[in-house]
């Protein structure tokens, strides 16, 4: 889960890591006080202006206009106010840090972060803070034993490394010792100060944080995250459409099996494919044959028949769509049978023949020969494990009339257009 | 002399499995056994004394591997106890470890592969549905029952890394479909930090003297594949090497940026694109479709 700024720097606070004093706001009337206040405040005595940051959990602010700045408590009401009246990738502005925009003379990046490769943790240190600090060729780094930490001597020798020498070396080496300590103990899978600044009188303050914490390690971290506040739900980048909401519900209905998440496309062909690695796999097999997914989704773990038979119906109930496609792996744990059963049903509750409307029916593996059965009731031929993903996918291209199934590569291949 | 494959699973390897009383560890035994795997022994802390499927269950490793000597253990414990267990079996004399467990943290993930490590134990997994020498013995659910897994997995010599559990059985089926048996087919896990990856794998199979060829498959985000892409431009490989990415289409979706030092650490790695032409790049050959797997196998035209 991604933190909002003003909850990334209250957890690294609590290692001792400095950040700007920052008060959050809900509404432009509350930004008024929180400028005074922070005018009154002995930290830094008289700020001349002050810095209104929209909270969002995502980077790239700073170009979507969602940092400004303001010269006068009156002004950061105008600002806070027109930041509240953002939406940043379908995400409604809810709140507003105001802080105080200090003087320095140097902007630093620190991070820690996972290395995949090394499958070590890895503390990361620039002198090109800021922005720009992934253009900068300047990125010093050290793996660190995640039983061990990292040694304050080890972010010192990071920082010579880096190019950083006398005072600022020495902080440094402790705020990497600091930074790597709360990675390891929040389980996150991020953390970074950027930037991090140094001031005229030498202290290090972190201006921007990020921290993200590893959902699969949500359960040891409970006590700690619920003194944070709410924590936003992760932005996809665009609001789910009403669509994937309802394939959401769906999913939730029951907690046996996964028969949901569904990313909505323009198309006209429904997908009810799976596992993981077959979804990926088929749907890129119908767009190189030349077909147009309406849909994405993944189905395993033996959904049950009426969380099929609801996926299918909502899918299928979508202006335009001409067929369903069910293609999955061989399976061992999800029925094949149940399968049918659901997408049968499914058929029905949208009105719709199964012998019309189910251009392909690939589910090879357990209950195989009970799903056969089944559909050849309705009309349906099953495939079995001798047609490949691959020709399924092409089959079911063929399904839907209007074009021709295309074994040249991407030939008939459409722009992949999300639905909004 | 490099270590070959044979200490993952040979023929004659005694298995333990921990968690072993639990609903999906116990017909996973049942399947395994059926197969012809020697699990000999299984754990589960306060249930010693019981049985599954004929399989003695201890309280702790030290008993069990006391008892019975396995070198091969199978962990199929909850997440929050994954690495406690593997931490147990290390200590133990354990010398291969396969982690079925899905959603280990990736601290703990990191934590036992630095232990594995000092104890010279190799790991695969977590998060894998297992791994099968097709004709003799296979560790976790891979294949299913055992009708399954022998439709679907013939003995041979071409050897499946699969980041998806799922399409290591779709694959080998396919392989076998097309008349070319399987020395081994391995689901290398889904997490972004597993014990032995790609690269790992080859370099161990390089050295088997039962495996001509590999057939990869990888998926977007990461850097398994162009770690591997690395490692072949420095030097090829003995064994021919074909590949099949999935998810093409996720390059082509819009993500979310949220902080910097992914870039840092990975750089432009990840998408499939870049994974297929670092792959060309080192002498692999790159399916187009799924299809085009089996293109240049050894008995291939």
């Amino acid at each position: 889960m991604k933190l909002l700024e003003h909850q990334s720097k209250k957890l690294l606070s609590q290692f001792g890591l400095a950040f700007t004093p920052a008060i959050v706001v809900q509404t432009a009337e509350a930004a008024v006080q929180a400028a005074k206040q922070l005018q009154a405040s002995s930290f830094i005595p008289h700020p001349s202006s002050f810095v209104l940051k929209a909270q969002v959990p995502f980077g790239g602010r700073g170009k979507a206009g969602a940092v400004r700045f303001a010269d006068t408590p009156g002004d950061a009401c105008r600002v806070a106010g027109e930041l509240l009246a953002m939406e940043l990738r379908g995400v409604k502005v809810t709140s507003v840090s105001v802080e105080p925009k200090i003087a320095f003379t140097r902007e630093l990046y620190a991070g820690v972060a996972w290395d995949t490769t090394a499958k070590l943790p890895v503390a990361l240190l620039s002198v090109a803070g800021g922005v720009e600090v992934e253009a900068s060729k300047q990125v010093a780094r050290r793996n660190f034993d995640p039983w061990d930490g990292l040694s304050a001597f080890e972010g010192r020798e990071l920082a010579a490394q880096a190019g950083l020498s006398g005072k600022t070396l020495v902080g440094i080496g402790g705020a990497l010792e600091k930074l790597a300590r709360a990675f390891l103990a929040c389980d996150a899978v991020l953390m970074e100060i950027n930037p991090l600044v140094e001031t005229a009188d030498g202290a290090l303050i972190g201006l921007d944080a990020h921290v993200e914490i590893e959902d699969d390690a949500a359960y040891r971290q409970k006590q700690r995250l619920a003194t944070l506040g709410e924590i936003a739900p992760t932005a996809t980048g665009r609001k789910p459409t009403p669509l994937e909401l309802e394939a959401q519900r769906i999913d939730a209905m029951d907690h046996r099996g996964v028969a949901g998440r569904v990313v909505e496309f323009d198309g006209d062909l429904a997908l009810l494919i799976g596992g993981g690695g077959a979804s990926l796999t088929v749907f890129d097999a119908i767009r190189r044959h030349g077909g147009k997914p309406a849909n994405y989704c993944e189905v395993g773990g033996n959904p049950t028949e009426e969380k099929v038979a609801a996926l299918t119906a909502l899918l299928l109930s979508k202006p335009g769509i001409k067929k369903v496609a069910v293609i999955m792996n061989v399976v061992n744990n999800t029925r094949a049978d149940v399968m049918a059963r659901g997408v049968l049903l499914g058929c029905e509750k949208a009105g719709r023949k199964p012998a019309e409307t189910i251009s392909v029916f690939r589910i090879p593996g357990s209950w195989e020969q009970e799903a056969r059965a089944l559909l050849a009731k309705a009309g349906v031929e099953a495939l079995g494990r001798e047609m490949s993903l691959d020709e399924a996918a092409r089959r079911a291209v063929a399904g839907v009339c209007d074009r021709h199934p295309s074994n040249e590569i991407g030939a008939h291949r459409a722009p992949l257009q999300q639905k909004h | 002399m490099k270590a070959d494959s044979s200490f993952i699973l040979h023929p004659s390897s005694l298995i333990l499995v921990q968690g072993i009383t639990g609903r999906e560890a116990s017909a996973m035994v049942a399947d395994a056994l059926a197969y012809g795997s020697k699990i000999v022994a299984g754990v589960t802390p306060g249930k010693g004394g019981q049985q599954v499927h004929g399989v003695p269950v201890y309280d702790t490793v030290a008993e069990a591997a006391a008892k019975h000597h396995p070198t091969v253990t199978v962990i199929s414990v909850p997440a929050p106890a994954a690495l406690d267990a593997a931490l147990e079996a290390f200590a133990h004399g354990i010398k291969f470890c396969l982690i079925m467990t899905e959603r280990v943290p990736r601290l703990d993930t990191s934590k036992l592969i630095v232990a594995a490590k000092r104890a010279g134990c190799a790991v695969i997994g977590p998060n894998t549905l297992g791994l099968i020498r097709p004709g003799v013995a296979k560790l976790g659910t891979i294949g299913g029952r055992v009708d399954n897994v022998r439709r679907s997995f013939t003995p041979g010599r071409v050897a499946v890394l699969s980041r998806s559990g799922g399409m290591t059985t779709e694959i080998a089926s396919f392989l076998t479909s097309r008349g070319i048996g399987q020395s081994i087919a391995i689901g290398v896990g889904g997490d972004p930090i597993i014990g032995s990856n790609f690269t790992e794998l080859i370099e161990l199979l390089e050295n088997d003297p039962s495996t001509d060829a590999a057939v990869i498959y990888g998926e977007p985000g990461g850097t398994a594949e162009e770690q591997l892409a690395e490692r072949l431009k420095k030097k090829p490989s003995r064994l021919r090497i074909n590949a099949f990415l999935s998810g093409r289409f996720v390059d082509e979706m819009q993500g979310v940026r949220f902080g910097h030092a992914a870039v840092i650490v990975e750089g432009e790695r990840g998408s499939v694109r870049g994974k297929t032409t670092a792959l060309r790049e080192a002498g692999v050959f790159v399916a187009e479709s799924f299809d085009e797997i089996v293109n240049g196998l050894p008995g291939m035209p």
